[in-house]
């Protein structure tokens, strides 16, 4: 089971875990990732914006990545664009293997290489009218980086 | 060659995509964004500082200083922000 999206709609995270189950599977592990209000609040929405194409391209990478680096019978990406308020989802990621070891890193390294190596950029729309786009995080590249790369076969 | 603009490069150029001549001598991103530059006040605007602007090459990440070639599409961001 693969699933690889970039989508507008909202995704349903117990729906999705369901489908990782199944024979040879022994655990499944997810992050889903929600759109935080800001301190002090006045965030109204974020927009999300992204190339499409390459983002597609980029996130089906990263899913023969982590197939590579581990034994998994299972792995889902899904990544919302468009216009989405504090509170809604935003992306969901998800490994399903044998043991618990391979499925809970496989759901970090996802998560972690998507927040740099996919063309997603964000915009903030705030209460009071104003809108900036989000800065990219220095620590988000050293956590990505902090996994090292990929081998070129197991 | 198809040349896209994304986020404030987007909103600063004043449109996501075109379709572009470029010189036989920009022969790379950093020397695109050069001649591009020159192409009027939103480039100039959007280019002013290439430190945080990023690129892809036919959809793959690379260098400024990558060989440019002729690719089909060249895109210009800002540093991701996804997750």
């Amino acid at each position: 089971m693969r699933l690889v999206a970039v989508q507008e709609e909202d995704f349903d995270a117990g729906a999705l875990l369901a489908r990782l189950g199944g024979e040879g599977t022994g655990g499944v592990a997810s992050f889903t990732g929600i759109v935080r209000q800001v301190a002090g609040g006045g965030l109204k929405a974020l927009r999300l914006e992204h190339y499409p194409g390459m983002t597609e391209k980029a996130l089906e990478r990263l899913a023969d990545e982590a197939q590579t680096r581990w034994e998994l019978t299972g792995c889902i990406i899904i990544h919302r664009v468009g216009r989405l308020e504090p509170g809604q989802n935003i992306v969901f990621a998800a490994a399903a293997s044998a043991h618990r070891g391979d499925a809970l890193a496989a759901t970090a390294y996802l998560i972690d290489q998507l927040k740099t190596r996919a063309p997603f950029w964000k915009a903030e729309d705030m209460a009071d009218g104003a809108t900036h786009w989000v800065e990219a995080r220095e620590a988000d590249d050293e956590t990505a980086a902090a996994w090292g790369q990929v081998p070129e076969d197991r | 060659m198809r040349v896209l603009y994304f986020a404030w490069l987007r909103e600063r150029i004043g449109k996501s995509s075109e379709e572009l001549e470029l010189p036989e001598e920009v022969d790379t991103p950093r020397a695109l964004i050069n001649w591009l530059r020159t192409l009027g006040p939103g480039y100039a605007a959007a280019f002013s500082d290439e430190k945080p602007v990023r690129c892809a090459i036919d959809q793959e990440f690379q260098p400024l200083d990558a060989p440019l070639g002729r690719p089909k599409e060249i895109g210009f961001f800002p540093p991701v922000t996804g997750g």
